[in-house]
This record gives structure tokens, sequence and C-alpha cells, in this order.
């Protein structure tokens, strides 16, 4: 049975149509969402997936289909018919484009705005700072009363002006994160924060550029010597998860990683006051211990490695001088 | 309607180059001559970059660093990085245009052959350095972005060898971009107006222009990094009072083009082979050549989406989604415009047009993923992690890449004036493509996953998609190999080529392969537009040049 031309396209379209939504629901390549921002991030990529499996199926099903079935025939040396455009199609496919494009610019817009990108707050540069001092200069590192906090993810629009109920001070250096509670003073080489909460981190870089990436939040943030960036954001599903470094930052970069436990906000409360306690009683971590935990780490995993002694020798001397700038 | 082939109406001058192959190793002011040094330079360091993309892949087929170990892994990626895309990529762009346009054109060589030559001689040292600095012991080790600080505290000498290499190649393409456009407006036959060029020729104003506006950016952010580096100036450096983001700025205000400048030569080879190969017109000649020069625009008003996640404010990382997502649109009209080229034609499904098909449907994967990493909240996710490695290597292995190896084999007896061997061709083809996908394909997914790119060391939960790769990337490894013994084996032994094999219509096939010296015996007259393709013209024998191209014409 031959069917006509066009009622072949139409079932070739609903077909397309069908395992395009449903693929773009399905591939199953997003990890767990565990916090309000990811599932926003979610839904345009499963929406861009299906996009893109319609596209795919169609330009790739059109140049397989070619290949079968306008091969030369054995002996047939004349050409293929003369055509050079057709301006009603090559509009079209102009247009297509461009109404895509357009949908997924408003789309990411608003899914970008939702996640408090757009908050004014995050977008406030005052510029570089120093990191150091440096002799002959006066200026310091932080001019006292000057709101650093600037680039990066902020308020969603229904938070802003309210301050997050969580800030946590984020110092990124080779190869290790602290977290610092500047409300209490805690030092942690997790991050702990409770679910359900508004978080906000400071991020600050050490040495060099580092980045802040929670893959189960869908969120990044590079910390950038000299300038504080931030990510604002609410932890859903209670849990833990990795909290990586996403940007270059020596040879032991794919090592620096930690942890990010969701509590529920009363594990998150014993936890504070645990650790509060501990700090009064002069058990609480220090910087230098934080560093020492992952010098050690260090030297763990890098014992089958080809580095020398001395190399993870200079990187623990290399830390008494990072600590002067702290 | 179909036709037999058309022939060209001029006969081809006597195909006895008279050319010595010290020629090949000295200061050549043929345009062909520096095209072939071109290719076989810049393949050698693809071999060597192919080599540490291999021992990359090796070592991450285990969590642990246990074969390049930690130290060396970020020197052999930026090695890797750096090679592919400056002494691969751009050079055989180059490669390509210095052989093909003044024969496209009609023209005896480049507007400045004497700067021809330099071009190209700049390239060899800055290849040079890198591989030194290997030997060295002392690689760079900063990636191929050489982002500061890093880039200041890892090792000066690396570095510093790094800085001179980059700079000696952007000048080589610098001077490379003003000979391309020079001969383009000045040294076309007088009949040939721009719409009757090659589309390849098109594409190439496209790029020279990209590379004159953005390269002296990059020239100027490294020696300022240079500077920094050993003069202790404070531009980038924070210590100092100086700012990491503008050099970011900076670097990608030409690096973001770059990718424009590695892609749009081959846009331009692929809409020269489908053609010719398809037995067809190409489909929207016009669209085609504007969406060359659109891309060249927008191509640079795009560079902060690399720069989404890091010092970049809110309503500026807006502004680049937008600009980001309407290189869909140009991109879009080729690619359609394309699949329309092949469609009802009479395919000659050899080699080149596998390689020209496989370029399609790869860059297609690319463009789509481009797409999607445009949008700043997704990016927000995925950037700097294997998603991007596997988008940026479908864009410039499954794009230009395969579209190179296309070029190779369709212009190979032009250049050679053998035959390659169809067979080892076709088999290298299919190699490449399953080795491909078996390497890449698996990176979008272990990046949305959660693993960054450029470590040595990842989450064992990633160790099954990360062998898959290795493997791939290993049979991607050993295709080279029947290409290598192709090419050799058919550059002295293969079939002997005749002027025009494929029965092609641009006038680089008008004169013998390979060309005489100042590449056609008389000036050449042109016959036909570039893809006439199924114009009849057995009963127009007696019409003139003139009236047969106003037909043409009119036709169009």
């Amino acid at each position: 049975m031959k069917l006509p031309t066009s009622i072949t396209t139409l079932i070739a379209g609903i077909l397309v149509t069908l395992i395009s939504l449903w693929y773009g629901q399905h591939h199953g390549w997003m990890p767990e969402a565990a916090s309000r921002e990811a599932p926003l991030v979610d839904d345009l990529f499963n929406m861009m997936m299906t996009i893109a499996t319609a596209l795919f199926l169609l330009i790739q099903g059109a140049l397989i289909i070619a290949i079968f079935r306008f091969r030369q025939k054995p002996g047939d040396n004349t050409d293929g018919p003369p055509l050079e455009g057709d301006i009603g199609l090559e509009i079209v496919w102009t247009a297509i484009p461009v109404v895509i494009v357009m949908v997924l610019s408003v789309y990411s817009f608003e899914v970008y705005n939702e996640m408090g990108g757009l908050d004014p707050a995050a977008s406030r540069d005052p510029g570089p700072q120093k990191t150091a001092v440096v002799p002959g200069t006066a200026m310091a590192a932080t001019l006292p009363g000057q709101d650093k906090i600037a680039l990066g993810v902020g308020a969603s629009p229904k938070q802003q002006g309210n301050n997050a109920m969580v800030n946590v001070d984020v110092l990124g250096l080779q190869y290790a994160w602290i977290f610092t509670y500047p409300d209490s003073g805690v030092v942690s080489g997790e991050l702990h924060v409770p679910a359900g909460q508004d978080v906000k981190l400071k991020i600050a870089a050490q040495d060099v550029i580092h980045a802040v990436w929670i893959p189960q939040f869908r969120l990044k943030q590079d910390a950038i010597p000299g300038r504080d960036t931030q990510l604002r954001f609410k932890p859903e599903v209670t849990g833990t998860y990795p909290l990586i470094c996403a940007e270059l930052c020596g040879a032991y970069h794919g090592a620096m990683r930690t942890q990010v436990i969701v509590h529920t906000p009363e594990e998150y409360d014993e936890w504070l006051q645990s650790q509060i306690a501990a700090k009064e009683h002069g058990d609480g971590l220090t910087v230098a211990q934080i560093m020492a935990n992952t010098d050690n780490r260090l030297a763990r995993q890098t014992q089958d490695w080809n580095i020398s002694p001395e190399a993870i020798a200079t990187l623990q001397h290399m830390h008494p001088q990072m600590h002067h700038h702290l | 309607m179909t036709s037999t082939s058309v022939e060209p109406k001029t006969s081809p001058p006597n195909p006895e180059p008279e050319r010595h192959w010290k020629d090949f190793f000295g200061f050549s002011t043929d345009h062909k001559v520096i095209g072939i040094q071109y290719f076989v330079t810049s393949f050698f360091f693809y071999l060597v970059a192919g080599l540490m993309a291999t021992s990359i892949r090796i070592e991450l087929a285990t969590p642990n660093p246990d074969f390049l170990g930690a130290e060396n892994y970020n020197g052999v990626l930026t090695l890797h990085g750096t090679m592919m895309i400056f002494l691969w990529i751009v050079p055989t762009g180059a490669a390509f245009a210095n052989y093909l346009i003044p024969l496209m054109i009609g023209a005896k060589d480049m507007a400045f052959p004497v700067l021809n030559g330099l071009a190209f001689w700049l390239v060899p040292p800055g290849g040079v350095l890198l591989l030194t600095s290997l030997i060295l012991n002392q690689p760079p080790v900063a990636g191929w972005t050489s982002y500061p600080p890093l880039s200041l505290i890892s090792g000066e000498v690396g570095e510093m060898m790094w800085i001179l290499s980059v700079l000696l190649l952007g000048t080589s393409s610098i001077l490379g971009g003003i000979n391309f456009v020079t001969t383009i407006f000045k040294m076309r036959i007088k009949d040939m107006s721009l719409y009757d060029m090659p589309l390849f020729c098109w594409s190439m104003l496209a790029t020279s222009l990209l590379i004159l506006v953005s390269t002296p950016v990059l020239a100027g952010a490294l020696i300022l990094l240079s500077f920094d580096l050993i003069a202790g100036t404070a531009f980038f450096n924070p210590t100092g009072g100086g700012d990491p983001i503008v050099y970011q700025h900076m670097f990608w205000f030409y690096s973001h083009p770059a990718v424009y400048i590695m892609i749009l030569p081959v846009f331009g080879l692929i809409s020269d082979i489908l053609p010719v190969h398809a037995r067809k017109p190409i489909f929207g000649y016009k669209a085609i050549a504007y969406s060359s020069i659109a891309i060249a625009f927008l191509g640079n008003i795009v560079w902060a989406h690399h720069m989404f996640t890091s010092g970049t404010p809110g309503w500026l990382r807006v502004f680049f989604m937008a600009a980001t997502m309407i290189i869909a649109v140009p991109t879009g009209i080729k690619v359609f415009s394309w699949v329309a080229t092949v469609w009802g034609g009479k395919l000659r499904l050899n080699s080149a047009m596998l390689f020209a098909i496989g370029f399609v449907s790869m860059f297609l994967i690319g463009g789509l993923s481009g797409v999607m990493v445009a949008s700043v909240p997704f990016d927000i996710h995925v950037h700097d992690t294997y998603f991007i490695v596997a988008h940026f290597h479908y864009v410039l292995f499954g794009g230009s890449v395969f579209g190179i190896f296309a070029g190779i084999y369709h212009w190979f007896p032009k250049m050679v004036g053998r035959m390659m061997n169809e067979t080892w061709g076709k088999i290298h083809f299919v190699l490449t493509f399953i080795g491909f996908n078996l390497a890449f394909f698996p990176m979008h997914i272990l990046g949305l996953q959660g693993m960054p790119r450029r470590v040595v060391q990842y989450d064992p939960a990633f160790t099954t998609l990360n062998q898959v790769c290795t493997v791939g990337s290993l049979i991607l490894a050993v295709s080279t190999l029947p290409f290598l013994v192709n090419a050799a084996w058919s550059w002295f032994k293969g079939p002997i080529a005749g002027a025009n094999p494929w029965n092609a219509l641009t006038l680089e096939w008008q004169t013998s392969s390979p060309p005489i010296i100042e590449n056609f015996e008389e000036e050449p007259v042109l016959w036909s537009g570039p893809y006439d393709y199924g114009v009849d013209r057995e009963q127009d024998d007696d019409k003139s040049v003139s009236e047969l191209l106003a037909e043409v014409k009119a036709q169009m």
C-alpha cells in the first residue's frame, strides 16, 4: 500500500511531535532537584530538550532519507533539478528559529528573574578591591561601611528587600572551601543549611578564581579574588549534596569538593548550637584546622599520585602565609 | 529538469608541475605551496594534540589520577586546547583559504605574496614554543583561557612561552586576514561579481573581517598579562588592585569570535562541497552568503556569554543571552539550506560527501546544545562542566574537523593531482563517526549530572560514562590511521585525477591538477555560475559566454 505524500508527512509530523514531547519530559539527564530554583531550570531544560529533539529528528531524518532516497543510481550521470532557492520556504525557515529563540529568550528571562538574577542588589558592582595590603598604600582589603555584595543570583522578586534568613560567608582557596556563619562566628568545612529557608552565600576567593557549584541546586557562581559575589537560594529537600569547585584553580582542582548538608530547620538549629558550644569550649574548628584537614585529605588522596612529598610540603608552607590575609 | 553533466569550456593546460620538493621547505610566495605548508604543519600539530587528547582520556578512564598525574594533567589539557585551536583548526582554515581563494576567483596569486609567506612562517615557531615548554617540563597549566590570577602564579616560564606562542599565531592570522580581504576585493577576474564567487570566498571574507576586529584585542590582553607576569604590573592581578574580570572580557572578545573564525571557513567548504556531489545548485546562495556576514557581526557582540557565572551583572547577562540566541537564526538558515541542497539531488556518497553530511548532522547537535547554553539560567548549571566540553567538541570536532576532512577529500585531487582511495576514506569516516559520538555524546550527561570540566579526579559514580568516552576517544585516535596511510599513499601512487574529477563548476577545477605555478595559462573565463548544476547547455553551444551567463542569471 502506498500512502500519498501529504499523509506520510502528517503521520511523520505527529510522530515527531509525540516523541519530542515524551522525550523532553523523560530524558532523565538531570540530577535530583533539591532547591526552589532547580525545578524552574529543569522545566526550562525540558522545554529546550523537546524543541531540540523535534529539530534533531526533522533535520537528521531529512538527511537520512536523502542519503537513501536521493542516492545516485548506478550509471546515472545526470544532474539533479537546478533548484536555486524558494523565497517562501526561506522565509519559513528563517521565521522558525526566530520564533523559537524569542520564546526561549522570554522564558529564560522569566526563569532567571524568578531565580533572583535580576535583583538590583546583585547587579551592583563596586568594582575590584585589593585583596591584600600593598606596601606604600594605605588601602586595606575592606572599606568599612561599604556593602560589597554584588554580582550573582540575588533575591527572588518576592524576597527582594528582605534579608536572607541564613547568611554564610564562603571563602574559596586552593584547595578548600571555608564557610563562616557571621551571625554566630561558627566556621565549617561543609555547608550546613536549613530546608525551606532563604540562604545567602557571600562568596570570596583567597588566591585564584574558584566557582561554587551545587548541581542539585542548579546554581553556580565564580569566587573572584578582590570582588565579592553572591548566591541566594532556598534549599528544599533534606540530604547531602556535593559542592564542587567548577573553575580550574590549580593541580588539585578536581579534589576541591565538599558537601552541602540540608537539614530540617530543627536539625539545623541543633547543629548550629553544637558548633557554638564547641567553639565556646575551644573545640570548634578554626580556619587553620580546616586547612590542615584539607591538607591531610589531599595528602591521603595524593599518596598514589606521581607527586613528590616536597610538592605537598610546599602546599602546606603556603598556607600560613594565606592565613595572614584572612 | 535534469540534464547531462556540464563540462567546462576551457581545456586545462598541460598538467606538468614545475616544482621541486625542496620548495615546500623554504620561504615560498606561491599561495599553493604556502597552502600545503599550512596543511601539513597544522596536521602535524593535530596529531600531537590528538595524542594529548588520548592521554587525557586514558587518564580519565579511572576516577583517580594514575596515568598522567595531577601535576602534568593541567599542562597536557592546556596544550591540547591551545594546539587544537591555534595550531590546527585556525591554520587549516588559512590553508584552505590560501590554496583555494586565488584559484576560485581566477587570480594568479594572493594580493600580498610575501606577507603570505611571512604569515605562514610565524606558525611553526609558535608550535615549537609550546612543544619546547613541554620538553622543558614547564608547560603552561592555566588552561587555554589562561585566566589570571592562576596564570600569574603557576609557572612563569611555561606561561610566558604560551603567551609568546599565541601572540605569534595571532599575528599570523591577522596578516592572513588582511591578505584574504584584499585578495577577494581586488584580485577577482573582471567578469566575477561578489555574487559569482564560490561561497567559501564569502565565508573567508566574513572570517577575515572577524579576525581583523577581534584578534588585536587578544594581543592586547596577552601583552598586559605578560607585563603582570614578568614586570610586576597589576592590570589583572588583584593583589595589586587589578581586575581579573577585565582579562576575561578582553580574552573572550577575541575567543568567542574565534569559534566563528574556526567554523565559518568550514561553512564555506561545506557550501562548496555539497552542491558538487549532490549535483544540485546550492539552495539559497544569497541567504548563505549574507548569513556568514551576519554571523561575523553577531559573533562580536556575544562574548560575555562565556562569563555568565563570572563577575557579570544580571542585566548584562540578559543582553548577552538575547544576542547569543539570535545567532541561531543565520546558523539555522545555513543548516536548512544545506539540507535543501541535498534533498532531491543525485548524491554521490564518496568520502568527501560522507564527511560533509556528517558535518551537517554533527554540527546540528552542537548547534542545538549551543542554543541551550545561551540561556542564562541553564548555563548557570552547566557552565564549566562536561556539558560544555561536549557542546564545543560537537561544534569544533563534529563541525570543524568533519568539515576539514570533507574539504581534504574533495580538494586533494586538485592539490596533488591524484585521487584518494575511497574504501579507506569510508573506513576513516565510519571510525571517526562512531569514535566521535562515543567519545563526546556521553559528556552531555556527565556535565548535567555534576562533573566539572578540567578535573583529573572525579566522583566514582561517573566512571562508566567516562570509560565509554575513553573507548570512543581510542577509536577516534585509531581512525586517523587510515586517513594518514591513504593520504601518504595517494600522494605518490593514487590514480591520476585529471583537471576536474568531480565535474565541478568553480574556477579552481578549470586548471590542471595540481595547478601550474601561475594557476591559469590565460585568464580564465567565467563560463558558468559556481553552482549551476542541472542547467542544460548542450543546445547553447553557439551562444557566447555572456549570453549564457545572462540566461543562467535569469533562472536564479
